[in-house]
């Protein structure tokens, strides 16, 4: 089986965990891009990925490197290879338009950042710059020798100079520029503060590629410009401010006719060289831009921002193509699968829900939930998407939004209908003071008869909210309205859940669960669970309906120790976990969900069986979202992908088809020997936690349960009816224990 | 430092008036400052930007332009006029009409041969510089608009004009036009405007630089007459130029209140090949900037906001010192307040009249730093309009209160002063003595017998005041034959001896009982900026504008071993890099070690009896020492006690009742006095 990690633009391959436990890769969602006209590539993860700029499809994902990729560079040389580096401590020269590793450099070092300088052809030169020891390292094909020390690990505080007669770097205070004629350094330092208060640390450098003009962009948003800087006294330097927050980035188009930059603020600026005064302005590009490049012909500029986007701008500032990946942020709401697109719903763009659909792997569109405008300014409180819920047939959303502390909490619950028309959600009422307080659970109710909510708050009560023709309004649109307000001894209530056929709803009020009818609203019972808060409340589903769980009678959970970062799969009818996952990722685990497969998979192994029916897909901290899947799904995914690379190949000759196919079929037959090796490997392995007794286990299960600070998930998905009566015995055994 | 009673007076309404052009005098370091009230100011660039000299305005003078041909200074106005000034006596030394309208600009050649002025009817009219005056030589060809701007090449053969929507280059042997750049109009509302060319540069690679009204600095190539570069350097106008004496620099001011440079460097670097880069940005003024220089080692810039700011240009300095520091100068670095100390009276100088107050009188005690309840609120007494259209260059009020004096540069006046409880009334002294015409400085002795003026070639007159007769005594020369004006003068408390410091740097004693010179201080290459001769030990102190002190000893005739001390040790680094000079000295007859001094931003107790500060020790130390137990207080303390509890300070003087009297002008005040700068887009506006 292979772990998948989503949320790169393409599935992310990974290892079998079972095989080899220490190389965890990671996504991460910088990208350090350069591109041509054509195609754009950019480092992510540990693969390279090549992008068509007027399809915004991904041509290739050049793999190989075992580390995250810092960097990717043209070949000057060669303008169809492109170089990149790793911190795995490799250089890999790849040819990009048929996605083949040509080369591959070995330098032991983590490799933090690349340049490539035209001049200096034949053998490229490199810096490598890492961390613990902070040497620089210039590297001819083997032998390497130390340019600059104390570099910034940066990437884009280090640029070449016109022509590659020089190069500078900033760190801090100082920019540092080395000639490689004269093998000297000249060192420019500025003031941490003046008078104004201005912050005039170093963020970014480019240089001119005519002029002898080094660009650097401050911490306070100034862009200075430098020049005769190899003078150690006169050198000079002109300052221009635009910026209100620090330049993220610099990048000259290469005529040097204009010079781009950005910062948090999301707006891309054009200043012109030759009128100082002039700038023009691209705003509204997304989350805050970590790096802009542009195209060898100056024709594309491209941005990347912190949100994993890159948009692709034509050169007259038009923007012409986005790329949109999983929009990294702070996630408040669950995950939840959108059961009419199948899509991942979460947090995507400040006071947006994203659909994330999980088999394409791309974002299918971004709901504005709050509609206002969002501006970037650190410190302001703006309203964010706090919790999203669906009903059983995707027909409604329900969505809060907050905004303030506590004590000047301002908050909204939004309901969006779908539209079959328009195949859309759309804002059907705005509930502004739902409650006195912060709403902390909702649900639907599953009934198919009537279309309602239950809302429950810090205030003390649970409202019911349903969907109906106003009569005094005599509106043609149903809207909703409360319906009836519940409230037990004035005690907070926690967690609301419908019961399978929604005749019975239950509100965990701290220690004690009450029921009540849905149609009456009457009280029914009281369950009391000491000792503790409840946490999680759920019904069980189908023939286990008559069950109520709660926090540690769990049906199929994940438990993620916040510490230890291990993934356990329970089974309703075992105490002991059915799958256990060490150390899936660095961090600690946010979030997770099922979600159910388009077509269901036969796996023999009976271990990975729960994955039949549906996938599980676990955040993390730093917000990969990764999943399990198996070996022979793992080989789909290949193939698809390679299908995509001959639909997408530019020159597709008969003679290149039959190449293209002779070589595939080859590397299949490789893949699945190596697999049947993996299989023979995995037989060997000693079963060695079946040997533990079982009372021992649930001890252990009950003792992490004090551990695990917060049980992820709750959200679970039917596996069989076989499991259901698995489930019921649990039940008997769990009270017996 | 003693407790004392201060007034603190903000009643008078200083207002400075605005810069309108500087020009520089390479040779002998100095700037002229020609501000739109007429008056010109010499400022010395070799001895901290010290004011040595001024020459009063006058109303409807409206100077336009200065000119340098040497050591002498002439200046062009909308007057119609060119007119020399006699810098030894600060004043104009004569006026000659140019017949071509009022005149906007006026420029010398570098060979000190001709000036050029530029008229309002478009003529360029060039004038022979000749002994003692100067004699029309030619019109160039006349023009159709005003010529705003003109610059001469270095070689003297050409000329570049400014002038409306266009520029002109003229040959100066035949006359004749040889380019005419057009210079296009600003975009959008200002397309019907005419484009004023407001300053031009002409290099001596044939490179002319021009700032126009459409906010550009334009480079063009006078071969062909074509633009080579254009910088869009404001949305309003580019007011000033002017180039560094290496021709590698080029600065502009503008509109907005910014002074941007302009370098002349390589593109790409160790190939010869140049171009004018777009550089710097300095921002020092509110307002426009009227009049730019480019010193090479700093940037001076003077303009509406009636600052002159000098910004080093660090790059260009070799050694870091005193001069590497940001001056604005805002005051006159002489004082424009005199005190009748035994009357309590304030007399303040405005440039057309006199205002004498009254000071309020409190019998309250409070605490250190609190506010003492007025029992009799501060009166203006009077208020005395001058006749005639000079301004005033010197006053003074006698110590007793009686007598007022003021100078313009053709009358003097003195006027007594008759207070009766309430009833005041003021008649003018009618036969004064022939030789009083005008003086440059003015003053008292204690007892109100005698007044000093000082006049023409360092000489100061004498003359005794008494109820009826007012006698011409004698008058007092220096020995030396400087015939540079007095600009302080400082009698002692006994009467027997008089102070005169003048331009030369000069300081001399005169006995007066004997009427005759007692002893010439030695000369010490900085300018005098206070002196004052103390009470008791008649020891004559004085401060020089590069912050040394010296005390000198009238009866020995030598320096006192406190001052050759203070030469030994050196000054704190601190006290020598203030950037204002000290105006004002005065004493404590309570406390004969103690001499208090200010300058525009503190004022200061040096305690003779204390020790000197060291470079290693704390300067500014009052808060430190307060926080110090009694004991430790004598072990930490040095001579130099500062306060800087007093804003913008024009005088401090300590009165016979041991109060101190601190007049302020804030600098807000002024500045919301100005008109409205230029509106300017800001952040989030």
């Amino acid at each position: 089986m292979v772990l998948h990690s989503i949320g790169g633009f393409l599935v992310h391959k990974m290892r079998d965990p079972v095989l080899d436990n220490t190389a965890w890769l990671k996504t991460y969602y910088y990208y350090y891009c350069y591109f041509l006209c054509r195609f754009l590539i950019c480092g992510s993860g540990d693969s390279v990925k090549v992008f068509s700029t007027s399809t915004e499809e991904c041509v290739h994902v050049l793999e190989g490197h075992t580390d995250q990729v810092t960097g990717v560079a043209l070949n000057p040389a060669n303008h169809l290879q492109v170089y990149s580096c790793s911190a795995d401590g490799t250089v890999r020269l790849w040819d990009f338009i048929d996605g083949i590793l040509i080369k591959t450099f070995i330098f032991g070092y983590p490799i933090l950042s690349l340049y490539v300088s035209e001049k200096h052809a034949g053998n490229f030169q490199l810096l490598a710059l890492h961390l613990p020891k902070v040497p620089d390292q210039e590297v001819e094909a083997k032998d390497m020798f130390a340019v600059l020390c104390d570099i910034s690990p940066n990437p884009g505080s280090t640029a070449f100079g016109q022509g590659g007669e020089y190069i500078a770097s900033a760190l801090g205070l100082r920019l540092n520029v080395y000639f490689f004629r004269k093998q000297k350094t000249y060192r420019f330092s500025l003031k941490a503060t003046d008078k104004k208060g201005a912050k005039n640390a170093f963020t970014c450098v480019a240089c001119h590629p005519k002029d002898d003009c080094i660009a650097t962009g401050h911490e306070d948003g100034k862009i200075r410009l430098w020049r005769n800087f190899n003078q150690k006294k006169e050198y000079t330097y002109s300052t221009q401010h635009w910026h209100h927050n620090a330049v993220s980035s610099l990048c000259f188009t290469p005529e040097g006719m204009h010079l781009l930059s950005g910062g948090v603020e999301s707006v891309l600026v054009q200043w012109h060289c030759e009128e100082v005064n002039k700038k023009d302005f691209l705003p509204r590009l997304g989350g805050a831009i970590s790096h802009i490049a542009v195209s060898s012909d100056g024709q594309m500029y491209c941005t990347s921002h912190s949100d994993n986007k890159i948009n692709i701008i034509h050169c007259s500032f038009k923007l012409s193509a986005v790329i949109q990946g999983l929009v990294k942020g702070n996630i408040w709401t669950d995950l939840v699968i959108d059961s009419r697109t199948k899509a991942l719903v979460m947090n995507g763009r400040p006071g947006h829900l994203q659909f994330y659909s999980l088999q394409q792997d791309k974002q299918l569109y971004s709901l504005d939930i709050v509609q206002q405008e969002y501006i970037y300014e650190e410190g302001l409180d703006q309203f964010e998407v706090m919790k999203a819920v669906f009903d059983v047939r995707g027909n409604w959303l329900a969505t809060v939004e907050e905004r303030g502390r506590d004590s000047d909490l301002e908050f909204a619950l939004k309901l969006w209908g779908f539209n079959e028309s328009a195949q859309s959600l759309e804002l059907n009422t705005t509930i502004t003071a739902a409650h006195q307080d912060r709403i902390t659970s909702m649900c639907f109710s599953p009934s198919t008869e009537t279309t309602m909510l239950v809302t429950a708050a810090k205030d003390g009560q649970f409202k019911v909210w349903l969907l109906g023709t106003d009569s005094e309004t005599q509106k043609e649109q149903a809207s909703w309205s409360c319906d009836f307000v519940g409230s037990y001894h004035g005690l907070q209530p926690t967690n609301c859940c419908f019961s399978s056929d929604g005749s019975l709803l239950a509100v965990s009020f701290e220690e004690v669960v009450t029921v009540w009818s849905s149609d009456t609203w009457g009280l029914l019972t009281t369950l009391c669970q000491p000792p503790g808060p409840i946490r999680e409340l759920c019904f069980g589903r189908l023939s286990c309906s008559k069950y109520l769980a709660c926090l540690h009678l769990a049906v199929t959970c994940f438990l993620f120790d916040k510490l230890l970062e291990h993934v356990f799969v329970f089974r309703p009818s075992e105490p002991r976990p059915l799958f256990t996952q060490k150390a899936v990722c660095e961090g600690k685990v946010q979030r997770c969900v099922f979600a159910p497969r388009a077509e269901p998979l036969d796996s023999c192994d009976e271990r990975f069986q729960w994955l039949n029916r549906s996938r599980l897909y676990y955040l993390t901290e730093k917000m990969e979202l990764l999943s399990f899947s198996t070996q022979t799904e793992d080989e789909r995914i290949l193939k698809s992908r390679k299908q995509l690379l001959v639909d997408d190949s530019v020159a597709v000759t008969p003679f290149y088809l039959l190449l293209g196919k002779h070589r595939r079929q080859q590397e299949e037959e490789d893949k699945l020997n190596f697999m049947t090796n993996q299989v023979s490997e995995r037989t060997q392995h000693p079963q060695a936690s079946v040997a533990v007794k079982e009372h021992v286990l649930f001890f252990f299960f009950l003792l992490l349960k004090i551990i695990v600070l917060k049980i992820v998930l709750f959200s679970f998905i039917q596996y069989g009816t076989s499991l259901e009566e698995e489930w019921r015995d649990t039940q008997s055994k769990l009270l017996e224990v | 430092m003693g407790e004392f009673k201060v007034h603190r007076v903000r009643f008078f309404d200083y207002m400075p008036s605005a810069i309108r052009a500087l020009a520089f005098q390479p040779q002998r370091e100095k700037i002229a400052v020609a501000r739109t009230s007429g008056s010109v100011e010499i400022f010395n660039c070799a001895d901290r930007f010290f004011q040595e000299k001024i020459i009063p305005g006058r109303e409807q003078a409206a100077t336009e332009a200065l000119a340098w041909v040497g050591d002498r200074l002439f200046s062009a106005g909308l007057n119609g006029v060119i007119s020399e000034y006699d810098l030894e006596n600060q004043k104009v030394k004569y006026t000659i009409d140019a017949f071509g309208g009022p005149m906007w600009t006026i420029a010398s050649n570098q060979q000190g041969t001709h000036l050029a002025v530029g008229c309002e009817d478009g003529t360029v009219k060039l004038f022979e510089v000749c002994e003692g005056k100067i004699q029309f030589e030619k019109n160039l060809a006349k023009q159709k608009g005003r010529i705003l701007s003109l610059s001469w090449h270095p070689s003297g053969s050409r000329i570049v004009a400014g002038m409306m929507d266009m520029i002109r280059v003229f040959n100066t042997e035949t006359g004749q036009s040889v380019h005419r750049l057009l210079v296009e109009r600003g975009i959008g509302a200002s397309r019907s405007v005419e484009c004023v060319v407001w300053g031009v540069v002409y290099l001596s690679d044939g490179t002319i630089i021009s700032g126009d009204s459409s906010g550009k600095v334009k480079i063009w190539d006078d071969l062909t007459g074509t633009l080579i570069k254009s910088h869009q350097v404001t949305k309003w106008d580019v007011l000033a130029l002017s180039v560094s004496q290496d021709e590698t620099s080029v600065v502009a001011g503008t509109s907005e209140g910014t002074v941007v440079q302009f370098q002349f460097l390589s593109v790409v670097l160790g190939q010869e090949d140049k171009e004018w880069v777009q550089t710097r940005i300095f921002k020092n003024h509110t307002h426009d900037v009227r009049a730019v220089l480019e010193l090479g080692t700093a940037v001076v810039s003077g303009g509406m906001d009636t600052q002159f700011v000098v910004r080093p240009l660090l790059d260009k300095i070799e050694e870091r010192g005193p001069e590497c520091v940001l001056r604005k100068i805002q005051f006159p670095h002489r004082s424009l307040v005199s005190c009748a100390k035994k009357a309590g009276l304030l007399l303040f100088q405005y440039p057309g009249h006199l205002e004498l107050w009254r000071l309020g009188e409190s019998d309250g005690h409070g605490a250190s730093g609190s506010v003492l309840p007025v029992k009799r609120k501060p009166e203006k007494l009077l208020h005395l309009k001058i006749k005639g259209e000079e301004h005033i260059c010197c006053s003074a009020v006698s110590p007793c209160g009686e007598w007022i004096a003021y100078s313009t540069v053709a009358s003097f006046r003195l006027y007594r002063l008759h207070c009766d409880n309430n009833n005041v009334s003021i008649t003018k002294v009618s036969k004064l003595p022939k030789v009083l015409s005008s003086a440059n400085q003015i003053c008292f002795s204690s007892d109100s017998s005698k007044l000093f003026a000082a006049s023409t070639c360092s000489s100061v007159h004498v003359v005794s005041l008494s109820q009826t007769v007012h006698k011409f005594v004698c008058t007092l020369k220096p020995k030396s034959g400087s015939v540079q004006a007095v600009h302080l003068l400082a009698a002692s408390e006994d009467g027997k001896w008089l102070a005169s410091a003048n331009s030369d740097r000069e300081v001399q004693i005169y006995n007066l009982t004997k009427m005759k010179l007692h002893s010439t201080v030695p000369v010490y290459n900085s300018g005098v900026t206070a002196m004052a001769i103390h009470p008791t030990t008649n020891n004559l102190f004085m401060v020089h504008a590069d912050q040394q002190v010296f005390e000198y000893s009238i009866e020995e005739k030598k320096y006192t071993d406190w001052s050759r001390q203070v030469q030994r040790n050196g000054l704190h680094y601190l006290w020598l890099a203030r950037d204002t000079p000290v105006t004002n000295v005065t004493f404590n007859p309570k406390n004969p070690t103690h001499i208090i001094l200010h300058d525009a931003y503190m004022f200061c107790i040096i305690d003779q009896t204390l020790p000197l500060p060291d470079s290693c020790s704390q300067f500014y130390n009052q808060l430190t020492l307060r926080s110090l137990p009694e004991k430790d207080r004598t072990k930490h303390s040095h001579a130099f006690k500062m306060c800087k509890t007093f804003k913008e300070l024009m005088f401090v003087e300590l009165m016979e009742d041991q109060s101190l009297v601190a007049v302020e002008r804030p600098l807000v005040e002024i500045a919301a006095q100005l008109p409205a700068p230029v509106r300017q887009k800001k952040f989030a506006t």
